[in-house]
């Protein structure tokens, strides 16, 4: 707590910390939501990203104000990079943009939880462990929530695959409909680039108990990462079957399709 | 055989508390019970500070006999208090004695206490013991303290855990069997037997003065063991918002399983370090090490079986309890932890 006091005094400026302050976010007396949230970690880690997000990857958003300005949303973009810079990227551009700034929930892979060290820090941002029952509970309170629908899927997939989309669940098509909550589609960009990986070295990774360990340099390469936000989409809550729901999901992996295909169009180099 | 024959013949059942002779207690006791129309709780556990608490606030309002069968207490000389085994016979004269209204049932032996064997004796077949004579004699209400261990400590669990989710504590540790099976057989008897009226509370940590569980020995002492790379989400309630939620439950008859927590959550190191602890780290992987550390070192703030209780979050959703009864904890969690940290001063 001592430690924690000194970086928060070091690092986070007067401005930021009133302008964290406005955005709505319920915790407990401790500074702690029931997910582990924690304000002050938040802050910290806000003001370390600040140049991280701007200068070193010089994100480039479009579309942001599709994002609603309050009530419950289910942000949902492509996953790719190995690690979960892309939903840190997006939580960071939905937290600091001009106008009605918010704080987002990201849903991450099940086997953080188990990591020393990342899976409480994640937590403490914000993350969530990927449960259908952590996301209904997070939209019934009216909070906006990142899923990537691809899962490890997505952030495992090598360099050779960039940009083509794996697989997507559904249930993030059932949560949208059972709350009446608009999704809104993301394309990310750039984010493929960062850690890119030729192999996934199965055998240590099922030694480890991780998803995966990409055969990849050791090094996080500054791309210029775009994020495009399309309008949000609204399912009509109705008993459909699977098949029915696929076609709903389709739906929206075509929207992220045409997200990413407009954020490669626009990107000029990928170390622009 | 009558229960003052018992106490007279036998130097650790069923021996009533104090002073004075059996005899003429149970020959007082009577006179008050017939001088006025107050209900009588029988409630067990009572050498536990929780139990203390609810007899203090009990009290004035209804007639309590009191049992435990860990130690011999003394309350009061109004309230009779016994030393006996649920499973022993003897028991059942209480209930032909007194003619219970109700039961509070908050005697239950914790995982860090006694054999496995004696704990399922005590805490299951006890239980069992008890349920069935409330049935025999007419209880009219029954209230039994459990646990949020039960739900189980799993990286996997989601946060806000309501009262449907399914008890996984006995499949991850076997020390935390007998707080399943309780809970199962509770249940079998509301949904067998509803006109027992029986109310499960499934508290958070109860912490604050006298309470001796592993959290709130973890908490008062000097230097608390702590898992290094996992600090989990968790839920406090401090014994005097208990023993109110259980007079809460115990006044309004609204059968059923509720958790019981507030609206408030903290870190576990940073309620280490909030509570003036010095954090001995303990390393965390292979999941083998600290479960062995612990097992050595035979702490009973930090024993094995809740390691993963040190390292996963089990988060419970209280909204239940407190929009059924209304229900708001009051003390805020600085308060709890400044108790601890001023016993250290």
């Amino acid at each position: 707590m001592k430690f924690k006091s000194f970086l928060k005094n070091t690092f986070v400026s007067h401005a930021l910390d009133k302008k964290l302050e406005k955005i709505e976010k319920p915790v407990g007396s401790l500074g702690y939501d029931p997910w582990g949230f924690n304000k002050d970690t938040n802050k910290i880690v806000f003001s370390l990203f600040s140049s991280v997000y701007e200068k070193y990857f010089r994100v480039q958003t479009h579309g942001i104000e599709n994002v609603p300005d309050s009530g419950p949303v289910l942000i949902i973009a492509n996953h790719s990079g190995q690690l979960p810079i892309d939903g840190t990227l997006i939580g960071y551009a939905i937290a600091n943009r001009e106008k009605a700034p918010r704080q987002t929930r990201a849903m991450i892979e099940r086997f953080f939880p188990t990591v020393p060290y990342i899976g409480n820090i994640l937590n403490q941002l914000g993350a969530v462990l990927g449960d259908p029952i952590n996301c209904a509970k997070i939209l019934d309170r009216g909070e906006a929530v990142i899923v990537f629908p691809e899962g490890i899927r997505g952030s495992g997939k090598l360099y050779k695959d960039r940009y083509k989309l794996q697989r997507f669940g559904s249930g993030f098509v059932r949560l949208a409909m059972a709350h009446g909550t608009p999704i809104v589609p993301v394309g990310v960009v750039g984010c493929e680039e960062t850690i890119p990986a030729i192999a996934n070295v199965k055998p240590l990774a099922r030694l480890l108990g991780v998803p995966y360990i990409p055969l990849a340099v050791p090094f996080i390469f500054p791309a210029k990462v775009h994020l495009t936000f399309g309008k949000p989409i609204f399912f009509d809550d109705e008993e459909l079957t699977e098949e029915q729901v696929t076609r709903r999901v389709e739906k929206v992996k075509r929207a992220i399709n045409t997200l990413i295909a407009k954020g490669l169009d626009e990107r000029e180099a990928i170390f622009e | 055989m009558s229960l003052t024959t018992v106490a007279t013949t036998t130097k650790t059942v069923n021996k009533p508390n104090n002073r004075k002779s059996a005899a003429s207690r149970k020959t007082k006791n009577r006179q008050a019970l017939s001088a006025d129309k107050k209900q009588t709780v029988l409630v067990t556990g009572c050498a536990g500070a929780l139990a203390q608490q609810v007899i203090n606030r009990l009290r004035d309002k209804y007639n309590i006999v009191a049992v435990d069968f860990r130690e011999q207490s003394y309350l009061s000389e109004e309230i009779p208090c016994y030393k006996l085994d649920f499973n022993k016979r003897v028991f059942e004269d209480l209930f032909k004695q007194y003619k219970f209204d109700s039961v509070i049932h908050l005697g239950r032996i914790q995982s860090s206490e006694e054999t496995k064997i004696r704990r399922y004796n005590s805490n299951v077949l006890g239980t069992q013991k008890l349920l069935d004579l409330s049935h025999k004699y007419g209880i009219k209400h029954v209230l039994i303290l459990s646990t949020y261990h039960v739900y189980g400590a799993d990286a996997y669990n989601p946060a806000l855990i309501d009262e449907n989710a399914p008890l996984k504590a006995a499949e991850l540790t076997h020390d935390l069997v007998d707080s399943v099976e309780l809970e199962n057989l509770a249940n079998i008897y509301l949904w067998k037997y509803p006109d027992l009226n029986i109310t499960i509370l499934r508290p958070c940590n109860i912490v604050g003065p006298g309470i001796q569980n592993s959290i709130s020995r973890l908490l008062a002492s000097s230097y608390a063991p702590s898992l290094l790379g996992f600090s989990p989400i968790m839920q406090f309630i401090h014994i005097d918002d208990m023993a109110d939620a259980i007079m809460l439950a115990h006044t309004t008859n609204h059968p059923g399983v509720y958790n019981v927590a507030p609206e408030d959550w903290v870190a576990l190191q940073d309620a280490i370090d909030v509570s003036g602890c010095r954090r001995i780290p303990v390393p965390s992987i292979p999941p083998i090490l600290p479960r062995t550390l612990a097992t050595i070192a035979g702490l009973k703030m930090f024993p094995s079986y809740l390691i993963n209780y040190f390292k996963y979050p089990v988060v419970i959703d209280g909204s239940l309890f407190a929009e059924t009864f209304h229900y708001k904890a009051k003390r805020p969690l600085k308060e709890i932890f400044r108790f601890y940290k001023e016993q250290k001063n």
